[in-house]
């Protein structure tokens, strides 16, 4: 057999890209399983592991496991590039130009419960106004801001949370996130 | 778990908390029920059912007297010759009284939906 004149060199950085990617598709997934009562409020758990690599890695490999996790959850879901994965990278796009601002701030002041929340009201924002201008226009969909707005307040703190939670009881950076 | 959350991190779930309660209070207000009022088109004023009160439009055949009472909207009186929207009495939530010879039109924007889907 010929060997294959194309070779794909992963570095470290890729697999645990890779890997953490994994992990957020796999929450990502089951979490569409959960039966929620209103659509469009779920609790965005795959956004623990943007933040937990937000915090380990950088910017640079959250984006990436971010943007892995919505191509590839989509896909799975049967979902890529209809509407709601629009909504979905519009959300994630923007939470993460926020959380690349937001990470500067001072740590002392700052730390994963906050970050999340605003990562958490940026998404919900930009979701409902691209409804707004793009799916429904005309619809008066800012009023459904407040109970958005109020889940997004509440899942967003939850995350932060676990985020914390998760950060503390895997002190090592070189340990393996699964 | 608690003291893992940073003064900065506090700041910002009050000031979300708060952003969501006024959110909230306006919303409560709008669905309360409104009285749009208009005239020759064009919106004459906006009313709140929740406060008693009669609003006189002058239209071009004359005064129209719009009564708002106890959570209710009628037109108590009218110039026009044949008393339609007077007669009209009391306006359900949704409903629109029109005056159209004095070209006044009152409507009870109480939260009704024409349609919901998803």
């Amino acid at each position: 057999m010929t060997p294959s004149t194309i070779e794909l060199i992963a570095s470290p950085e890729d697999r645990r890209i890779a890997g953490l990617a994994a992990a957020a598709i796999g929450l990502t997934l089951a979490e569409a399983a959960i039966p929620l009562p209103i659509p469009g409020i779920k609790p965005g758990l795959a956004n623990i592991v943007t933040l937990v690599v937000l915090y380990r890695y950088g910017w640079r490999s959250a984006a990436w496991v971010a943007g892995l996790r919505i191509v590839a959850g989509a896909l799975a879901l049967g979902q890529f590039l209809t509407p709601a994965f629009v909504l979905s990278l519009a959300g994630g796009v923007m939470s993460l130009a926020v959380l690349a601002a937001v990470i500067h701030l001072p740590p002392r002041w700052f730390g994963p419960v906050g970050l999340s929340l605003l990562a958490a009201f940026t998404h919900i924002g930009t979701q409902l106004l691209v409804v707004d201008v793009w799916l429904l226009p005309g619809a008066s969909i800012l009023g459904l801001l407040p109970l958005f707005l109020s889940a997004a307040w509440l899942t967003g703190i939850a995350n932060g949370l676990a985020t914390t939670h998760l950060l503390k009881s895997n002190p090592h950076p070189e340990e393996s996130p699964s | 778990m608690w003291h893992d959350i940073r003064p900065g991190d506090w700041l910002l779930a009050g000031a979300g908390l708060a952003l969501i309660a006024g959110l909230w209070l306006r919303q409560i207000d709008s669905l309360e029920g409104r009285v749009v009022i208009r005239l020759d088109g064009k919106v004459f004023q906006e009313a709140s059912l929740r406060l008693n009160r009669i609003i006189e439009v002058a239209g071009p055949l004359g005064v129209s007297r719009i009564e708002i009472r106890a959570g209710r909207v009628r037109v108590a009186a009218d110039p026009s010759p044949r008393q339609l929207c007077v007669r009209q009495g009391w306006i359900p939530p949704g409903g629109a009284a029109v005056c159209l010879p004095n070209r006044v039109s009152v409507e009870n924007a109480a939260a009704g939906y024409d349609t919901l889907n998803y």
